[in-house]
């Protein structure tokens, strides 16, 4: 007879080897290294669907569209530049937007409905703030990436200036912020994706797309239709970058609110997913 | 461990229930119940679906918040400090719960990481649980590629990791063949060995009778009954069973003629449960009264006839 043995496992007892305090400070670090080694396996495609669009924009619209722009109203018709520059923080804002959300959506649907990883980070002392916080600061950081590489594209193309790199990154990433918070609070909310994301595409962040001043200024759209802007953290993230970065001229006090209003949203969004995440983790 | 120190273990609280309530609404789904769990102790709750297991369970996880009663877990209070006891305890949960893009190895990495261990101490760690779990083999698979089996052993390895002080086990073997559910007590067993106080919820009486120092066997969110798997069926039970079968049609009927055979009777729909102190005496005495079984079985007692006694049901419906 064949005896199996096996070599006992070292023991030292949770009581001396887990420090409760680590992780109840850092927590939410936990969380997002491991957001960011599921990123890591798909970072190519993390890379090709970030840049692939709005580069497609750019050369589409930027270029294309751009060169007829300038041909017939002059080279720098609107707001004083090329329609490329014009274009650009529109862009930016738009892929940091879009970097951050897809970061917040689907996660949070594997981690509530399909996988239910939340649930196990839960029952290690993970809280459900510290989950937030570590899907943010995970979305942030490939919001931040995609946003620097996509500059490096518009910088080629003389779309922007290398002296407006850092600001132009801390609006469209401010923008990816406030609107992320608020789908990741909306994610947490909902039982089964049912297409939500899909309408979600469809009704809302296309329309912020092509109605955010993003390819003309916002107030050349009739007023009923000027609300959808005002509204949008793309157009809030827009007009500010256009001011910021060229110098359209823009009040102060509209500085204020654009900032505002996408700092607002984070505020809102985080708060309101705190409790979303808390009250469905402890049911 | 020195002797005198493991006796003063043995006799440490780690769980103390006192009229452990959760109230869903109007829906009561724990109802006043009272346990102690002690160090290095196999405690199940045993009981059918919706009984108030995972919900108890839940609350010893301290992840669901009671709504009445008391609840002291390694010394603390779940509802006031919930991650100061989850970062001691281990959890494996009903539904495998493991991260689908990760690696086998990376599941293991990324849960130590919550605890706060550092992946030097984690390296080594992760090479002993995947030994543990036999999956060696498969350290660089995805968890989809995995079996049931193996994603349930994957799972446990996860909730050893922290070293917990307790593990808690929700329904462990559920859906799992028998040869992999084997395994499964083979592995908790080596737990046990080790001093790991479990806490296991089931449905299934032989785990419980394999893996349990002492039950409590729960329905509709109330202790039946508690004690050692052979106190429960020494007092709620006979020494065998008699399971008589004569046709659906004919249990019943034939049932009222039994009666005065053995010391009790259940009819169930499909067969006729004799309690005695011998099952092949009654069966003599059937056979005496002109009746012929369909078919007849002896049997030792089991936890399921217990659970038969004190509720009227069976525990897989």
């Amino acid at each position: 007879m064949q005896v199996r043995t096996e070599q006992k496992m070292t023991w030292t007892g949770a009581a001396k080897l887990v420090d409760p305090q680590v992780s109840i400070r850092f927590g939410a670090f936990f969380v997002a290294e491991n957001r960011l080694r599921n990123m890591a396996k798909w970072w190519l495609s993390i890379i090709a669907f970030g840049l692939g669009n709005p580069s497609l924009y750019l050369l589409s619209i930027g270029i294309g569209v751009g060169s007829l722009v300038d041909s017939s109203l002059g080279p720098n018709a609107i707001d004083h530049v090329s329609y490329l520059t014009f274009l650009a923080p529109a862009l930016l804002a738009s892929a940091g937007i879009q970097g951050a959300m897809d970061e917040v959506t689907w996660p949070t649907m594997e981690g509530f409905v399909w996988d239910r990883t939340f649930f196990s980070m839960n029952a290690t002392s993970i809280t459900g703030k510290q989950i937030v916080s570590g899907i943010l600061m995970a979305a942030m950081t490939r919001c931040v990436l995609q946003v620097f590489l996509y500059e490096i594209c518009l910088l080629a193309f003389g779309a922007i200036t290398w002296q407006s790199i850092p600001i132009l990154l801390l609006v469209s990433a401010t923008a990816g912020f406030g609107f992320s918070a608020i789908m990741l609070a909306f994610s947490a909310s909902i039982k089964d994706d049912d297409g939500v994301f899909a309408l979600v595409g469809r009704f809302i962040i296309t329309p912020m797309f092509m109605f955010s001043g993003t390819f003309y200024p916002i107030t050349s759209m009739p007023i009923y239709l000027q609300w959808i802007g005002w509204v949008s953290p793309q157009w809030h993230a827009t007009n500010l970058g256009r001011a910021l970065s060229y110098g359209s001229p823009v009040e102060t006090w509209l500085i204020v609110i654009h900032w505002s209003l996408m700092l607002v949203l984070a505020v809102i969004g985080i708060t309101w997913a705190n409790r979303v995440f808390e009250s469905r983790l402890a049911k | 461990m020195p002797k005198d120190v493991r006796e003063d273990a043995s006799t440490e609280a780690m769980i103390t229930a006192t009229g452990l309530t959760k109230k869903y609404g109007d829906f009561i789904a724990v109802d006043g119940v009272n346990f102690t769990v002690t160090r290095g102790e196999a405690f199940g709750l045993l009981g059918p679906n919706g009984a108030g297991k995972s919900t108890t369970m839940k609350m010893i996880a301290a992840t669901s918040q009671r709504t009445g009663g008391e609840l002291v877990i390694l010394g603390k209070d779940p509802n006031t400090q919930g991650p100061e006891i989850r970062a001691h305890l281990g959890v494996v949960p009903q539904q495998d719960n493991l991260d689908r893009e990760l690696k086998v190895w990376e599941n293991l990495m990324v849960y130590g990481r919550y605890f706060g261990l550092s992946r030097k101490f984690l390296k080594g760690k992760i090479e002993e649980l995947l030994e543990f779990a036999q999956l060696g083999e498969k350290r660089n698979s995805k968890t989809e590629e995995l079996s049931g089996g193996m994603k349930r052993r994957l799972t446990i390895a996860r909730g050893l990791v922290n070293e917990p002080e307790i593990l808690l086990l929700d329904e462990p073997t559920t859906g799992l063949d028998p040869q992999a559910r084997h395994i499964l007590w083979d592995r908790l067993f080596r737990l046990k060995e080790q001093g790991v106080t479990l806490v296991i919820t089931t449905h299934y009486m032989d785990e419980a009778e394999q893996l349990c120092d002492r039950l409590m066997v729960m329905d509709k969110g109330k202790i039946m009954a508690e004690g050692s798997p052979a106190e429960l069926i020494k007092k709620y039970s006979s020494k065998e069973v008699l399971e008589v079968r004569f046709g659906s049609d004919n249990n019943a009927v034939v049932a009222e003629k039994l009666k005065g055979i053995g010391e009790r009777l259940e009819v169930l729909p499909d067969r006729i449960l004799i309690y005695a102190e011998s099952g092949e005496k009654c069966l003599e005495q059937i056979v005496k009264l002109g009746l012929e079984p369909v078919t007849s079985l002896v049997r030792r007692s089991s936890l399921e006839d217990v659970f038969l006694r004190l509720t009227g049901r069976t525990l897989v419906e």
